[in-house]
C-alpha cells in the first residue's frame, strides 16, 4: 500500500506538479497554485470597490451589489462555473481557455466573499476615523486611502490568507470544466493506472492537506501577531492592567 | 441562437419532472448528510471535551483533514477510492442501492460534521467558566450543569455559523455531481443537454438554489432571534 504509494509518486510527481508543460499546457499543483493566486490579486481590488459600493449611501451602488453579494452566498460555486462556462466564451465571442473561465469565476465569487470581509473591517473601525480624517481636512477618497483602508486592510490580513485557503480549495471545481489544475492531473495519472484509485486520490487529498494546512498555520501565526500588535499600538505606554482593557476594543 | 423562452423548460411535464426529482435528490442528500453531520458532531464534541489526551488528538486530525482538503477531493477519494477497496460483498449491495447517493451522503455528512463541532465547541468555549462553577454551586450535577446551563448558551452562540454552514452544506451537495448522484445541478445538465436552451435552464437552476438558500438563511436567522433571551421567546 505504501509501496504503491511511493511508486505512483515517483513515476508520475511530474505530471502532478505541472501537468504536461513542455509538451502541453501547465497543470498540475503549479497551474492550481497559480490559478489560486491570480484570483485573489484580480479579486481584491475588485471587492475594495464592492465594499465601498455597498457602504455607498448611493442606492444605485448599494442594492446591485447587495444583490450580487446574495447571490453568489446563495448559489452553489459549482452553478457559478457552469454560468461563465457558458457565458464568457458568448460574450466574448473568442473560444476561451478553461483556465480563463476558472479564473473569470473565481474572481466575481470570491471577490463578493472578500468585499464583505473588507466592508467588516471598515465598519469595525467606527465611524470616528472617518469623522476624524474629515475633520483634518481629507476628503472621503483621502481619508480612506490614508486613514481607513490601510487600517481596515491590515486587521483583515488573517481573513484575507483564510480567503487564500478557500480559494484553492475552490480551484477544484474547475474539474468539472476540464481546467489542468492538480485535481485534474490526478485523474489523468488515475485514468493511465486504472488499477489503483485509493492510492492516486489518497496522494491528491494529502497534496491539499499539506498545502492548505500549512497556509492555515501560517495564518494562525499572523493572526496571532497581529492581535499582538493591535494590542500594543492601542496602549502603546500605559500601565498593564489598562492593556488588558484596550485589547477588548475593537 | 434560439430566444429567450422560458416556457420551453416550465411548460414541459418532462423537464419539470426532472427537476422535481433532482430537487428532491438534493433534499435528500442535504438532509441525511446535515442529520449524520450533527449527530457525528456531538459525538466529536464529547470526546473533545472528556479528558483522554489520544482521543483529543483523534478528533483534532479528524476535523484537520476534513477542513483542509477539498470537499470535491473527498467525495472523489470516497467514492473513485473507498468505494473500490471495500469488500466485495458491501460494494456490491451499495451498488444495489444507489451508491452514488449514499457515498454523497456519507461524504458531505462527514466533511461537515468537522466544521459543526468546531462550530459549537466555539459556541461553548465562548462561556465563562463562571458558568459551570456558578450552576455546581446551586446544586446542579455535571450532566444536569451541562444539560439547563451551558449547552443552552453554547448553541445560542454557536447558531450562526451553524446557519452558515447549513447552508454552505446544502449548497455543497451540488458538488455530489462529479460522483454521478441525480440531484438538482445533474438535473439541470441534463436537461441542457436534451433541450440545448442552456440560458433558460441555468436560469431555473439558480434561481431555484438561491430561494432554498435564503429559505435556510431567513430560518437561521428568525432562530437566532427568538433563542435571544432579550427577545423573550426562548424560555
Amino acid at each position: 500500500m505504501i509501496h504503491d504509494i511511493i511508486a505512483i509518486i515517483d513515476e508520475y510527481w511530474l505530471l502532478l506538479l505541472i501537468g504536461q508543460y513542455p509538451n502541453g499546457p501547465l497543470g498540475g499543483l503549479a497551474n492550481t497554485l497559480i490559478l489560486s493566486a491570480l484570483s485573489i490579486v484580480i479579486a481584491f481590488p475588485f471587492a475594495i470597490l464592492l465594499a465601498f459600493a455597498r457602504l455607498s449611501k448611493y442606492r444605485v451602488l448599494r442594492w446591485p451589489v447587495t444583490v450580487l453579494v446574495y447571490v453568489t452566498r446563495g448559489v452553489p460555486l459549482l452553478m457559478l462555473v457552469l454560468w461563465s462556462y457558458f457565458l464568457v466564451p458568448l460574450l466574448t465571442g473568442a473560444d476561451v481557455p478553461s483556465f480563463l473561465t476558472m479564473l473569470t469565476t473565481l474572481v466575481v465569487y470570491q471577490g463578493a466573499f472578500l468585499s464583505e470581509i473588507i466592508r467588516a473591517g471598515i465598519v469595525a473601525l467606527g465611524p470616528g476615523q472617518m469623522d476624524a480624517a474629515r475633520a483634518l481636512g481629507h476628503g472621503w477618497f483621502g481619508a480612506m486611502r490614508y486613514v481607513i483602508l490601510p487600517q481596515a486592510l491590515y486587521n483583515m490580513i488573517p481573513s484575507m490568507l483564510s480567503t487564500f485557503v478557500a480559494t484553492i480549495k475552490d480551484t477544484t471545481l474547475g474539474y468539472v470544466i476540464n481546467v489542468p489544475d492538480l485535481t485534474f492531473a490526478a485523474s489523468q495519472v488515475n485514468n493511465q493506472l486504472l488499477t489503483q484509485p485509493f492510492q492516486v486520490f489518497l496522494i491528491l487529498a494529502l497534496t491539499y492537506y499539506v498545502i492548505c494546512w500549512s497556509l492555515t498555520a501560517l495564518t494562525n501565526v499572523v493572526e496571532r501577531r497581529i492581535t499582538r500588535r493591535r494590542a500594543g499600538l492601542a496602549a502603546p505606554r500605559r500601565q498593564l492592567s489598562l492593556i488588558t482593557n484596550a485589547t477588548e476594543q475593537p | 441562437m434560439k430566444g429567450f423562452d422560458l416556457t420551453a423548460i416550465l411548460g414541459n411535464p418532462e423537464y419539470m419532472a426532472m427537476l422535481a426529482h433532482g430537487i428532491e435528490m438534493t433534499f435528500i442528500i442535504a438532509i441525511c448528510s446535515w442529520l449524520l453531520a450533527m449527530s457525528l458532531a456531538l459525538v466529536l464534541l464529547a470526546i473533545r471535551f472528556s479528558p483522554g489526551r489520544i482521543g483529543n488528538s483523534i478528533v483534532a486530525a479528524y476535523v484537520s483533514y476534513h477542513r483542509n482538503v477539498p470537499t470535491l477531493v473527498q467525495l472523489m477519494l470516497w467514492y473513485f477510492g473507498i468505494f473500490t477497496i471495500l469488500p466485495s460483498a458491501l460494494s456490491d449491495w451499495l451498488t444495489a442501492h444507489s451508491a452514488e447517493m449514499i457515498f454523497a451522503i456519507v461524504g458531505l455528512g462527514l466533511c461537515q460534521a468537522a466544521y459543526f463541532s468546531e462550530d459549537l465547541r466555539s459556541g461553548l468555549r465562548s462561556i465563562s467558566p463562571g458558568q459551570m462553577e456558578a450552576a455546581r454551586a446551586l446544586g446542579h450535577g455535571y450532566i444536569s450543569a451541562m444539560r439547563n446551563v451551558l449547552i443552552p448558551q453554547g448553541v445560542r452562540n454557536a447558531l450562526p455559523a451553524l446557519v452558515n454552514h447549513s447552508v454552505s452544506l446544502f449548497k455543497n451537495s451540488s458538488l455530489a455531481i462529479v460522483i454521478g448522484a441525480p440531484e438538482l445541478s445533474h438535473a439541470v445538465k441534463e436537461i441542457e443537454n436534451l433541450s440545448f436552451r442552456t440560458f433558460e435552464i441555468y436560469l431555473v437552476g439558480t434561481v431555484l438554489y438561491l430561494v432554498f438558500s435564503l429559505i435556510i438563511m431567513a430560518g437561521g436567522a428568525w432562530l437566532t432571534w427568538r433563542a435571544d433571551p432579550l427577545n423573550g421567546a426562548a424560555r
